[in-house]
C-alpha cells in the first residue's frame, strides 16, 4: 500500500468500505447500544416521538386546517410519512456532526471515515423498525388493510437510508471544516419539514415551477414512496422519480469529496 | 536479505499554523511565528514569502528508511522531533504534504491507550467495539477474547461499565485488546509508559513476542532502556530530520548527546494533564534550564513552580531520579509518607519543594518532574526532562567513584570496626 502525498482524485473508496462492513456493524451497534442508556424510558422513546407527532399533527393539521389525507384516517396518513421522515432527520441531525464527535478515534486510528456518518444513518433504521409496529398497530385500529406494493417496502427502506446517506455524507464533511454546519442542522431539519410532504399530501402544492422546485427536495421522492407501499396512495412517479436523481447526485457528489477531503480531517481536529 | 515491509522516502508533513492545534508543542512552535509576523508587520517590511512560509511548519521532513519485515526500529527523539507525525503518516491517519511511503501489510497502530472505548459501554463489549476499532475482525476477537481479558486483569469487572473504572484498570484493558492485533506490521507509540511497573513489563514481553513471531514493529518511547530491550535498530529524529540510523545503542548516544547541548527550558518539555492548572515557570536550583549541575559531594535540589489554579487544589512536586537510560534510581513524593500539603484556593500559586539527595557518585542522571495533588493524579509531568550531572567527591586517593565504572548511583556510608 502507498502512501503519498497525491489526493485521490477519482473513485468513491467504495471497495475498501465493503471491506470494513463488519467494522460498520460495530458502530451502529454501538450507536443504538449507547443512545439509550442512562435514560427513563429507554426504547420507548422510539414508540413515543412518532406518536405525539402524530397527535399533534393530528388535531392541528387534521381537525383544526383539515388538510386532505387523500382519502385515509389523518393519523394513518401522517405516520405512514413521519416513519421515513424521522429515519432521514435523525440520520442528517446525527450523521452531521458525527464525524466531529468520533474527532478522539479519527485522529489515532485509520479506517475509511465514510463508516462513522453512514453508521449514523443506519442506527436510525433500528428505530424505524419499532416505530412500524406503532404504525401496524395504529393501521389495524384504523381497519387500513395494505396492498400487494407492501412488498416493496424493503426498497423503500432502502431508499430512505440512501438519501439520509447522501445529505448526512456532504454535512459531516463540511462540518469538520466548518462547525457552522451544527448550528444549521436543526434548524435545517425544521425547515425540510415544512417543505416535504409529511404532514400534508404533495397534491395540494400547486403543479407548475413552485412544484417542480419542490420535488427537487431529496425527503419528496423518500416520503411519497414509502406511503404509496403501505398506504396505496399514487406517489407521483414523476416527482418521485425527480427526486430521486436529485438523491442520487447528492450522493455521488458527496461520497466523492468524503473521498477526497478525508486524509486530512485529522489535521483540522 | 528480506523485501522491506516498509519503504519510506523523502517523507515531509506540513502543518499549517493554528489549523493544528491538538499537540501542545505545534501550538507552542506556532506562537515565535507569530510574533515574528506580528513584528515584521509592524516594521513595514511586510515580506509576502516569508510571511507565507512563516504560517507552516515542517513536522517532518525529508525522511528516508527501510525496514525490513520482521524487526522492530525504535524511533528516538525529545518532544516535538516528529515522532508522532511520522507515526500518523505511516498509519495513514494524515496525508504527507511529498514523499511516499510504501507499507506493505496490515497496518495496526496503537497511538493511545483505549483509542475507540465508549465510557458507556461494558468492558466486554468496549473489547469487541475497540477490536473492530483497530482492525480486528469478529472472529480474530472472539478467537483471542480469553486472552485479553486474562491480560487485562479485570476479569470480575467484565460486565461494569468503563466509566467505574479505574485509570488502571482502563488503561490495562485498552493496552490488552491493541497487544493482541494480529496485523503484520505495529505501529506503538509511548504506550509503554502507562499503568504500574508490573504492567509495563508485562506489556514490553508482549512487544517482545510480537517482535519474536516474525512481526514488523515500529517503537517509539523516552525510555531508552525499553528501546534497547526492543530494538536492534533505531533512528533518531531532532527537529522534524532524521539525523541517525543505525543500531539502538549507537541511536541512544546519539540522542543522549543530542539532550547534552541542553538549552532547552524545563517547562519545554512539559505536558499539561489537568487543564485547571496552568503553570508559569518552573525552576530547578534558581535556573529554568533542562541542565543542572551538581558539583559537591551532598547536594540539594531546590524546586520551585508558579502559576494559576482554577480550582482550590492541593499541589505537590514529585522528582524521580533515574539513570541515562530510563531505569529509576529513586523518588521523592511529598504526600505518601506525610500528610502532605494544605490545600490551596483557587488563584495564583507558588510551591518550593527541597529534596535532599545522598551522596553521588559522579554521573550522568536524567530528572523527571511532576507537579501532583500530593496523590496520584498528575497536573503535569515532565518526563526526563532534566539532565543532572554529579562531579561526586573525591576519594581519599584523589579519585571518584563513577556511575559508568559500576559504583552504582549513590555512596553509603558505612563504618567498620576492626578486630583481632
Amino acid at each position: 500500500m502507498l502512501i503519498t502525498s497525491h489526493r485521490r482524485w477519482y473513485g468513491l473508496g467504495l471497495a475498501e468500505l465493503w471491506a470494513c462492513r463488519e467494522l460498520l456493524g460495530f458502530l451502529v451497534w454501538r450507536d443504538v447500544k449507547v443512545r439509550y442508556k442512562q435514560t427513563l424510558l429507554g426504547v420507548g422513546w422510539v414508540v413515543l416521538q412518532p406518536l405525539v407527532a402524530t397527535v399533534v399533527f393530528s388535531l392541528l393539521l387534521g381537525r383544526v386546517a383539515k388538510l386532505p389525507s387523500a382519502g385515509f384516517s389523518y393519523p394513518v396518513f401522517v405516520l405512514a410519512g413521519l416513519l421515513p421522515w424521522q429515519l432521514f432527520s435523525s440520520g442528517i441531525t446525527r450523521g452531521g456532526p458525527s464525524l466531529v464527535t468520533a474527532a478522539s478515534v479519527i485522529t489515532r486510528v485509520y479506517f475509511p471515515r465514510l463508516l462513522i456518518p453512514v453508521a449514523a444513518v443506519l442506527s436510525g433504521v433500528v428505530d424505524l423498525l419499532v416505530a412500524a409496529i406503532v404504525l401496524g398497530c395504529v393501521m389495524a385500529w384504523y381497519h387500513v388493510v395494505p396492498g400487494p406494493q407492501i412488498w416493496a417496502l424493503p426498497l423503500a427502506l432502502g431508499y430512505a437510508i440512501f438519501a439520509a446517506a447522501a445529505v448526512a455524507t456532504w454535512l459531516s464533511a463540511l462540518n469538520v471544516y466548518y462547525r457552522d454546519v451544527q448550528q444549521a442542522l436543526p434548524f435545517l431539519a425544521q425547515v425540510l419539514l415544512f417543505v416535504s410532504p409529511v404532514a400534508y399530501s404533495a397534491d395540494v402544492v400547486p403543479v407548475g415551477t413552485f412544484r417542480l422546485v419542490y420535488t427537487l427536495n431529496p425527503v419528496t421522492g423518500v416520503v411519497q414512496f414509502f406511503r404509496w407501499c403501505i398506504l396505496g396512495i399514487d406517489p407521483g412517479w414523476p416527482m418521485v422519480l425527480r427526486s430521486a436523481a436529485v438523491c442520487a447526485v447528492l450522493f455521488v457528489s458527496g461520497v466523492a469529496l468524503f473521498h477526497w477531503v478525508e486524509d486530512t480531517f485529522a489535521d483540522v481536529m | 536479505m528480506s523485501e522491506p515491509s516498509i519503504r519510506v522516502r523523502e517523507l515531509g508533513k506540513r502543518y499549517r499554523i493554528g489549523a493544528q492545534v491538538n499537540t501542545y508543542r505545534t501550538l507552542r512552535d506556532a506562537i515565535p511565528g507569530g510574533l515574528s509576523r506580528l513584528v515584521r508587520g509592524f516594521a513595514g517590511r511586510a515580506d509576502r514569502d516569508a510571511r507565507r512560509a512563516s504560517r507552516f511548519i515542517w513536522a517532518i521532513r525529508d525522511v528516508g528508511f527501510d525496514l525490513e519485515a520482521g524487526k522492530t526500529l525504535g524511533i528516538i527523539g525529545r518532544n516535538g522531533s516528529g515522532k508522532s507525525t511520522l507515526l500518523k503518516l505511516l498509519s495513514r491517519i494524515t496525508r504527507p504534504t511529498e514523499g511516499w511511503a510504501e507499507v506493505r501489510g496490515r497496518v495496526g497502530s496503537l497511538l493511545e491507550v483505549g483509542t475507540g472505548f465508549h465510557v458507556e459501554l461494558t468492558g466486554r463489549e468496549n473489547i469487541y467495539l475497540a477490536g473492530a476499532i483497530l482492525g480486528m475482525t469478529r472472529a480474530e476477537i472472539s478467537r483471542r477474547f480469553d486472552e485479553i481479558v486474562a491480560f487485562s486483569e479485570v476479569g470480575r469487572f467484565l460486565d461494569t461499565q468503563v466509566k467505574h473504572y479505574s485509570s488502571g484498570m482502563y488503561v490495562r484493558l485498552g493496552f490488552a485488546v491493541a497487544a493482541h492485533l494480529e496485523t503484520e506490521i505495529l505501529i506503538v507509540d509511548e504506550v509503554l509508559a502507562v499503568g504500574d511497573a508490573g504492567f509495563q513489563r508485562k506489556c514490553l514481553g508482549k512487544m517482545k513476542d510480537a517482535a519474536e513471531t516474525g512481526r514488523t514493529v515500529l517503537f517509539v518511547s523516552h525510555n531508552m532502556a525499553f528501546v534497547r530491550q526492543l530494538c536492534a535498530r533505531a533512528l533518531v529524529l531532532h527537529e522534524g530530520r532524521l539525523v541517525h540510523e543505525g543500531n539502538a545503542g549507537e541511536c541512544i548516544d546519539v540522542y543522549l548527546n543530542l539532550n547534552r547541548g541542553g538549552g532547552a527550558r524545563i517547562i519545554d518539555h512539559g505536558r499539561q494533564l489537568d487543564p485547571s492548572v496552568v503553570l508559569n515557570a518552573i525552576r530547578v536550583n534558581r535556573g529554568d534550564s533542562d541542565v543542572v549541575h551538581l558539583a559537591g559531594p551532598d547536594a540539594a535540589l531546590v524546586i520551585e513552580a508558579e502559576g494559576t489554579l482554577g480550582r482550590p487544589a492541593k499541589v505537590a512536586i514529585e522528582v524521580r531520579l533515574t539513570d541515562i537510560e530510563g531505569i529509576p534510581l529513586a523518588i521523592a513524593s511529598p504526600g505518601h509518607y506525610d500528610s502532605g500539603p494544605a490545600l490551596l484556593g483557587a488563584g495564583p500559586f507558588r510551591v518550593r519543594v527541597e529534596v535532599r539527595l545522598p551522596r553521588m557518585t559522579k554521573g550522568e542522571y536524567m530528572l523527571s518532574l511532576a507537579i501532583t495533588d500530593a496523590g496520584r493524579a498528575k497536573y503535569w509531568e515532565f518526563p526526563a526532562a532534566l539532565r543532572l550531572s554529579t562531579e561526586g567527591a573525591p576519594t581519599v586517593t584523589g579519585g571518584v567513584m563513577e556511575y559508568r565504572q559500576g559504583a552504582g548511583a549513590f555512596v553509603l556510608d558505612s563504618k567498620g570496626t576492626p578486630s583481632q
